[in-house]
């Protein structure tokens, strides 16, 4: 989806502003936001991909003024809304209204460092071979689609040359459409100047991408 | 938005999702055990320890697992090691992809729209922002996280710290210099 969360290029956002000894939180809601993600994130009841997609097709005025948690939460709001896992009476009211959806798994305590500590894993066993090698030179598809993608809009249509072979990795696009097959992952090189010509201090930008991103240069 | 989170995880709590212990554990961990001590201990024992730096160049995941990080958002890691000709800067600009098992959660700024948008653009104007000028001959890469490959910077060792023992090092390195934001400070 061609929306404002791909913010690549863009520079009208004005400066970056580091904060000095910066807590992990800045309100005690954000740990709740954290938790709250992660702990739903482990019921297993949506991917990663579907969560990112659906923060990024929050509205884009919404998008823009919201700090990251804040994004989280609607993210999350309206991945349960969707599926049924609370309405909206539900959310108004704070209390129950009707049963439970059923969920795989629900994460207990005991099982929290463990749960972090393994992960998910993106990498899959194939028997395939990939089409590129380290040193290839690729260019990018012109890929605008209306669905969840990590091809960000600033390397579309360019030429890069494969610096690795990651693996085959669950590939993003299908698994927010819930399709978990993976895809060859690569790291490609772009030249700086390839992606913005003369109005760039950056000499390469190194993105991730899989297959089906790329053709032959 | 406190009112709002609590109510949501009063009736998350209430549908039987979530168990609210572990939404204190979750939190106790990220605020106690995962952060940039993490890979500060990673970056001050490649500097010391030739193998390690080798291994840790090489595969990175590994070389990170033993010793003892592992996991969430960190599964498949990379190290990028800065030299006096190379400085490699991290971004995430679709979202806030960050290695969370060697750096902790990630900062305001790095989530924030002026990073995500000009660091891939605009590194050295971005490193100014840092109080950071590198020489105009220094290559500078900016790597834009866009799958679930996580990068982690080695910073250039300080002069100045010959025979340091591992932990002294580790003060040195700064969560800003393995994003590449930043360098490790001098002694």
């Amino acid at each position: 989806m061609n929306g404002v969360h791909d913010m690549g290029g863009l520079q009208s956002f004005g400066p970056v502003r580091p904060e000095p000894n910066e807590p992990p939180f800045h309100a005690p809601w954000e740990k709740r936001a954290l938790a709250l993600t992660l702990a739903m994130g482990a019921t297993g009841s949506w991917n990663i991909d579907q969560s990112r997609a659906a923060r990024e097709s929050l509205p884009p005025g919404k998008y823009l003024t919201s700090s990251y948690y804040k994004i989280w939460i609607e993210g999350l709001t309206k991945l349960m809304l969707e599926r049924g896992f609370i309405t909206p009476a539900e959310l108004a009211s704070g209390r129950m209204q009707s049963p439970p959806a059923k969920v795989a798994r629900i994460l207990r305590a005991a099982d929290v460092s463990i749960a972090l500590a393994r992960g998910s894993p993106t990498v899959r066993e194939t028997t395939g071979a990939p089409r590129f090698k380290t040193g290839y030179n690729i260019r990018t598809s012109n890929w605008n689609p209306a669905t969840h993608t990590r091809l960000p809009r600033y390397c579309r249509d360019k030429p890069g040359v494969i610096e690795k072979v990651h693996g085959c990795h669950v590939f993003a696009d299908a698994d927010a459409q819930g399709d978990p097959r993976p895809e060859w992952l690569y790291s490609v090189r772009f030249e700086a100047r390839d992606l913005w010509g003369e109005h760039t201090t950056a000499s390469a930008v190194y993105v991730d991408l899989w297959e089906p991103y790329l053709q032959g240069g | 938005m406190d009112l709002r989170v609590r109510t949501l995880e009063s009736l998350l709590v209430e549908k039987g999702y979530v168990d609210p212990a572990a939404l204190d554990r979750l939190i106790e961990t990220y605020e106690t055990k995962i952060g940039p001590r993490n890979g500060a201990r990673v970056v001050a024992k490649a500097w010391v320890d030739a193998k390690f730096r080798a291994w840790l160049l090489e595969d990175a995941s590994a070389a990170i697992a033993s010793l003892g990080f592992t996991g969430r958002q960190g599964e498949h890691l990379i190290a990028l090691e800065n030299t006096p000709r190379v400085h490699n800067m991290v971004v995430c600009t679709l979202c806030s992809c960050y290695p969370w098992p060697v750096l902790g959660l990630p900062p305001v700024w790095y989530k924030s729209a002026p990073y995500r948008s000009r660091a891939v653009i605009d590194p050295r104007g971005v490193l100014r922002e840092f109080g950071v000028t590198l020489p105009e001959d220094v290559e500078v890469r900016v790597w834009d996280s866009t799958a679930e490959v996580r990068y982690l910077v080695l910073p250039q060792r300080p002069a100045g710290t010959g025979g340091w023992s591992e932990d002294r090092l580790a003060d040195l390195v700064t969560r800003d210099s393995m994003i590449g934001t930043g360098l490790a400070l001098d002694p």
